[in-house]
């Protein structure tokens, strides 16, 4: 078996064309449109088949005291430098109010008393962040269902809408502050809670503080931390770049079960 | 050359023609995407969260004024210097960056998790949906149980194949119109036990599936081994790929690239019937 040494230059060539060329192409093809469309077709499917299988009521597992992580990550935002935040911090968030608005029959202005003098759920859970990692906490918290029950929701509302006092991204036009969305399956769900309280304490400022939603059922990112304001809404296209999150504006699934 | 009788004959089926390559293409790209997805955080443990001073495996990066940033692998405490691959690595640019996987392996090529992520689910679907047609033909047709499965006297003289395998001796004339019984165990296990660990090791990681299925975690250890498991199993399929090439160009390649593609297959005669 003889080979040419041309032939095998010209080979060596080739191939490394051909991956030139694919990898270039994925990475043409990752910015197309309509490709990205097709792509993003996954994420409905996703929720489709996964809200088939888990129902309303299925549980995120629960853990034991013995099982809590003896580092928990902080991600995203650890402190805030906004001032008016600086200000309720250095006093112990007392004059912090939860505004709970949008379309509601009883618009709600809620101290850290008053929510920790409500129903509370106490639980250990996993939280999974989207690049990989999990962190295992115990959180407390009152049950998201009952502030939205307290405040009334109108039949139009299709989304609880976080609005949080961190600001992850500078931007000029105020898209770089963070929020989430979540539907009704999962705001009426047992576990999801607004969280005050972490492995026993005060909720701390890197993971949060005053207030900090428990979505056991998805990923780290939608549950949103430093929450100053709950609102309802019929649609979220309006908010922002209009893909109901933070970091769904920036690509990721809304939709953020696996 | 003696000239002999060409004896053709129908090798694969058009269903596992085209399955094997839809497969095929959701490999590569499932693997791409997924060390895209790997390069978010690039280290791996084992139970159900992340113990983050003892990973099992970690790509890590160091720095120093002489010599820049340097790639280093961490595997069961030991460290390796991997600078160029893994750990950090050139850009397309040729600047020196921390990476945990090196760009040419990663789709998309530059670091962004939010488009690995949407490739990696598009194409998982896909990898599904497909292998789930290729299991449904296989037992209804029963391509599974005459073509795969093993016979008793193939797997009695399981030693000889392998050194006849070694010795780069491949079977020729009418045992040539089976699956030798090292293929057959091959393809068993990427389409028994690989894909499927892949799939399930996958959804153990969904939030949302554990939920529905907390049998999951029990079996496979928790969360983080699951994604253990999922990087271990890939890596099978990684080894599966380049000794399966490597086997096709051995053997004939073109025979045994045609008989993938049109389905038709030339049986090796008694004498070298690809002198290239």
């Amino acid at each position: 078996m003889r080979t040419n040494p041309n032939r095998r230059g010209f080979l060596k060539r080739t191939a490394a064309l051909a991956g030139t060329l694919a990898l270039g192409g994925c990475d043409r093809l990752s910015e197309a449109p309509w490709f990205r469309q097709v792509l993003d077709s996954a994420e409905n499917a996703t929720l489709r088949a996964q809200r088939f299988l888990l129902g309303s009521s299925s549980l995120a597992r629960e853990y034991t005291e013995a099982d809590l992580s003896p580092v928990f990550k902080a991600n995203g935002s650890t402190s805030i430098e906004d001032f008016d935040y600086q200000t309720l911090a250095a006093k112990d968030f007392v004059d912090w109010r939860l505004q709970v608005d949008g379309l509601v029959e009883r618009p709600q202005q809620l101290s850290l008393a008053e929510l920790r003098a409500m129903p509370s759920r106490t639980q250990i859970t996993r939280h999974d962040c989207v690049e990989g990692w999990s962190c295992i906490g115990k959180w407390t918290g009152v049950p998201l269902a009952h502030v939205l029950e307290q405040a009334g929701v109108q039949p139009q509302a299709r989304y609880v809408v976080f609005r949080c006092a961190d600001t992850l991204e500078p931007t000029l036009d105020g898209s770089g502050q963070y929020y989430e969305s979540i539907g009704f399956e999962d705001a009426y769900h047992p576990q999801t809670i607004l969280a005050y309280k972490m492995n026993g304490r005060p909720l701390p400022i890197p993971h949060g503080a005053p207030l900090r939603l428990r979505v056991e059922r998805q990923l780290g990112y939608k549950m949103a931390k430093y929450i100053m304001r709950i609102e309802l809404v019929e649609s979220f296209a309006g908010i922002s770049r209009g893909r109901g999150g933070f970091w769904e504006d920036r690509g990721y699934e809304w939709y953020a079960g696996i | 050359m003696v000239e002999q009788p060409r004896i053709f004959i129908r090798r694969h089926s058009v269903l596992v023609r085209v399955t094997h390559w839809i497969n095929a293409g959701c490999l590569l790209i499932l693997l791409m995407s997924g060390l895209q997805i790997f390069n978010a955080h690039p280290a791996l443990y084992w139970g159900q969260a992340s113990a983050f001073d003892h990973p099992v495996l970690a790509l890590t990066t160091t720095s120093s004024d002489e010599s820049g940033i340097r790639g280093v692998t961490r595997f069961f405490g030991y460290a390796f210097d991997t600078t160029g691959v893994l750990g950090a690595s050139p850009s397309p640019g040729g600047v020196m960056q921390v990476r945990g996987f090196p760009s040419w392996l990663t789709v998309p090529s530059y670091q962004d998790l939010a488009t690995g992520r949407r490739w990696h689910f598009f194409f998982a679907w896909l990898l599904v949906l497909n292998g789930v047609v290729y299991l449904l033909y296989s037992v209804a047709s029963r391509h599974l149980m005459s073509d795969l499965v093993p016979t008793r006297p193939q797997l009695r003289l399981i030693g000889h194949t392998v050194w006849e395998h070694l010795l780069l001796r491949f079977p020729r004339g009418d045992d040539a119109r089976h699956y030798n019984v090292l293929q057959k165990l091959a393809y068993l296990i990427v389409a028994l036990v690989l894909l499927p660990l892949m799939v399930l090791t996958g959804l153990t990681m969904s939030p949302g599936i554990d939920a529905a299925f907390p049998e999951l975690l029990t079996f496979f250890g928790g969360r983080q081994s699951a994604r253990m498991i999922h990087f271990l199993a890939a890596s099978g399929l990684v080894l599966f790929v380049i000794v399966h090439v490597a086997m096709v160009l051995l053997s004939g390649a073109w025979n045994n690239l045609r008989s993938m593609i049109t389905g038709t297959y030339v049986l090796p005669g008694g004498i070298h019937a690809h002198e290239s």
